[in-house]
C-alpha cells in the first residue's frame, strides 16, 4: 500500500513542475515541441499502419462474443 | 470503506492475416496461441501460476480473467499482465503458422467490436454483499453505468446513414435491456449471473457486460475503482433519490452518440441532465458517504481524479487526451486527418479505430503514444512484468496461483477452479477455497510439504 501512495505523490508533484514551466516564452517553447512531438508521432503512425487499410478492415470479421 | 474484491474478463478480438489476405479459421489460430500460453496442459485446464484463467470463449475469441485482486491497483497491473501475456504468444504461433506453409501476422484487439456489427464482451466482476436487495442496488446503479461512458468509453467509428461518426462507446449500441441473464442476445446494462465464487449466503456477484475494453491504465483505473466507490455507497444505504431514467436503453445510445457530451437525457421525474450532470449526483452522495466512513488513501484519490475529470469533461473533454480512451484515440485520428487532409471515411481512420487497441506493442497506437511519452500511466512496467508469473499477493489467487507452481515444477497432474483445488493421483482429496480475501490456507500449505516430503506412487 505505501508504494502506491508513494506513485501518487510522485505523480502529482511532476503534475505541480509541469504548470510551473508553463508560462511566458516557455509556453511557446512548449507549443514548438507538442507540435515537433505531433509530427514526430503522425509518421511513427504511418510506419506502423498496416498497407492495406481498406482490406483489412473488410475483412476484420469476428463471431459474436458474449 | 469495506474492502472489495473484483476482476476484470477481456475477450479479444483475433485475425490472422497472410500477406494481406485472411482468410484461415480462427479456430486454429486460437489453437496455436493456446500452446504458447499453457504448454503441455489440457485445454479444460487453464488456469496461469499468476492465479488468472486464460480460455476459449462463445465464438472463438481468446479470453483472459484477471486473478481475483482487492486493490485497484492490482487490478490494472493485472488487466495489463493479461495483454502481455497474449502478446507473448504471437511469435510461436506465427512460427507455427509458418512450418504449415503460412506467412503471415496475427492481430490481437482488445477492443468489443468487429467490422460487421459483431460485439465481444469485457466483463466486469464485483463481490458485493447478500443482504442488500440485488433489483434496488441495479435500479439505483443503472443511471450510473448508462452514464460512465462519458469517462470509460473506448471509443468506437460507426456508419449511420452513410456517414461515419465517432461513438464514446463501443459496447452501447449493442445493449437491449436494463437488466438480463443471457450474455449473447439481448445484452444488458447488468447481467444477473450470479455466481460469487464465495460463500453464496454472504456474497453474491455483480456482472457488469455494459463497459468497454480498455488501452488506457487511467481509464481502467476510473471505471473500476468509480464503480467500486459507487457500488459500496449504494451497499451502505447511501442511494441516489429519483435517478431512475426514463429509458436507459435508449439514454445510452443517445450518449454514446454525442462527443461534445452536452446531450440531455430524460429522467422518469421529467427531468432533462447530461450525461456530466448525472454523474456529478453520484459524485455528491460519495462524498456524503466517504464523511460518514474511514477512507483509504487510495479512494481518496480516485474519487478525487473522479472529480477532476469531470470538470475537464465539462471545460473541453480534449484536455483528457492523455488520460482517456475515446479522447485519446479521437485526438489520434483527429491529428492524422489534419495532417493527411482526409476525412472520417478515409480507410486509414477506419484502420486506425481497430490498430489503437492492437496489444503488440511495436504495432499498436495506444503503445505508440505510451511510447512517445503521451499517455498517463498509473502502474508500472516491471509490476506488469511481474504480474504475468505472479498472483496478487493479497488475495486466494496466491493459494492458486503458488498451487500451480508447484504443481508443475513437481510435474504432478492438478484440478483447479476459483474456488477448489486438488492434486491428482494419490492423494485425491479436494480442497475448498471459499474465502477470496484469504491469501493463504492451512491446508494447502499440508498438502503442499506432504508432497514435497513423501513420495506418492501415481
Amino acid at each position: 500500500m505505501s508504494k502506491q501512495e508513494h506513485k501518487t505523490d510522485r505523480k502529482k508533484e511532476s503534475g505541480k513542475k509541469e504548470e510551473e514551466t508553463g508560462t511566458g516564452s516557455k509556453s511557446a517553447e512548449k507549443g514548438k515541441k507538442i507540435k515537433e512531438d505531433l509530427d514526430k508521432l503522425m509518421d511513427k503512425i504511418d510506419d506502423v499502419l498496416e498497407e492495406n487499410a481498406e482490406e483489412f478492415v473488410k475483412n476484420y470479421v469476428q463471431k459474436g462474443g458474449e | 470503506m469495506r474492502q472489495r474484491i473484483f476482476g476484470l474478463e477481456n475477450e479479444y478480438g483475433l485475425i490472422f492475416s497472410p500477406n494481406g489476405k485472411v482468410y484461415l479459421p480462427v479456430e486454429k489460430v486460437l489453437g496455436y496461441i493456446f500452446e504458447g500460453l499453457i504448454p503441455n496442459s489440457w485445454p479444460s485446464n487453464a488456469f496461469l501460476v499468476n492465479g488468472a484463467r486464460f480460455y476459449q470463449d462463445t465464438g472463438c475469441h481468446p479470453e483472459y480473467s484477471t486473478p481475483e485482486c482487492d486493490n485497484i491497483f492490482d487490478l490494472v497491473t493485472h488487466d495489463k499482465a493479461g495483454e502481455r501475456l497474449v502478446e507473448g504468444c504471437l511469435p510461436l504461433a506465427e512460427e507455427r503458422l509458418k512450418e504449415e506453409g503460412l506467412n503471415g501476422e496475427i492481430f490481437i484487439f482488445k477492443n468489443n467490436t468487429d467490422s460487421m456489427g459483431n460485439t465481444y464482451g469485457c466483463h466486469e466482476n464485483y463481490l458485493m454483499r447478500r443482504d442488500v436487495d440485488f433489483w434496488k442496488v441495479t435500479e439505483q446503479l443503472i443511471p450510473f453505468f448508462v452514464t460512465r461512458q462519458i469517462y470509460a468509453g473506448a471509443g468506437k467509428l460507426l456508419k449511420l446513414s452513410g456517414k461515419t461518426h465517432y461513438f464514446l462507446s463501443q459496447r452501447a449500441q449493442h445493449i437491449h435491456e436494463k437488466t438480463s441473464s443471457s450474455t449473447t442476445s439481448s445484452r444488458s446494462i447488468i447481467n444477473t449471473r450470479d455466481e460469487p465464487h464465495a460463500d453464496a449466503e454472504k456474497y453474491r456477484r455483480l456482472h457488469i457486460i455494459v463497459g468497454d475494453s480498455n488501452m488506457s491504465e487511467f481509464t481502467t483505473l476510473m471505471k473500476i475503482g468509480v464503480t467500486a466507490v459507487v457500488l459500496s455507497m449504494i451497499e451502505e444505504g447511501y442511494t441516489v433519490p429519483n435517478i431512475e431514467l426514463e429509458d436507459p436503453v435508449k439514454a445510452i445510445r443517445e450518449i454514446s452518440r454525442d462527443t461534445t457530451l452536452k446531450r440531455r437525457v430524460k429522467l422518469e421525474d421529467g427531468r432533462e441532465l447530461t450525461g456530466i450532470e448525472i454523474q456529478r449526483i453520484y459524485l455528491e452522495r460519495a462524498y456524503d458517504y466517504l464523511a460518514s466512513t474511514e477512507v483509504d488513501s487510495i479512494t481518496e484519490d480516485i474519487v478525487q481524479k473522479w472529480e477532476n475529470t469531470l470538470n475537464k469533461l465539462e471545460e473541453d473533454p480534449m484536455q483528457l487526451s492523455r488520460q482517456i480512451d475515446w479522447v485519446m484515440k479521437k485526438e489520434l485520428m483527429v491529428s492524422y486527418m489534419e495532417k493527411k487532409d482526409c476525412g472520417w471515411d478515409d480507410p486509414r481512420i477506419l484502420l486506425m479505430d481497430l490498430q489503437y487497441h492492437d496489444v503488440k506493442r511495436s504495432r499498436g497506437l495506444y503503445y505508440v503514444l505510451e511510447k512517445m511519452d503521451m499517455v498517463e500511466k498509473v502502474v508500472e512496467e516491471e509490476d506488469i512484468q511481474l504480474a504475468m508469473n505472479e498472483p496478487p499477493q493479497t488475495t486466494r489467487a496466491k493459494i492458486r496461483g503458488d498451487f500451480i507452481r508447484f504443481a508443475r515444477e513437481k510435474n504432478r497432474s492438478y484440478t483447479v477452479d476459483w474456488t477448489y483445488l486438488k492434486l491428482n493421483g494419490y492423494w485425491e482429496e479436494t480442497i475448498l477455497c471459499m474465502d477470496p480475501f484469504s491469501s493463504s490456507d492451512r491446508r494447502v500449505e499440508e498438502l503442499i510439504a506432504a508432497a514435497s516430503g513423501h513420495r506418492f506412487s501415481r
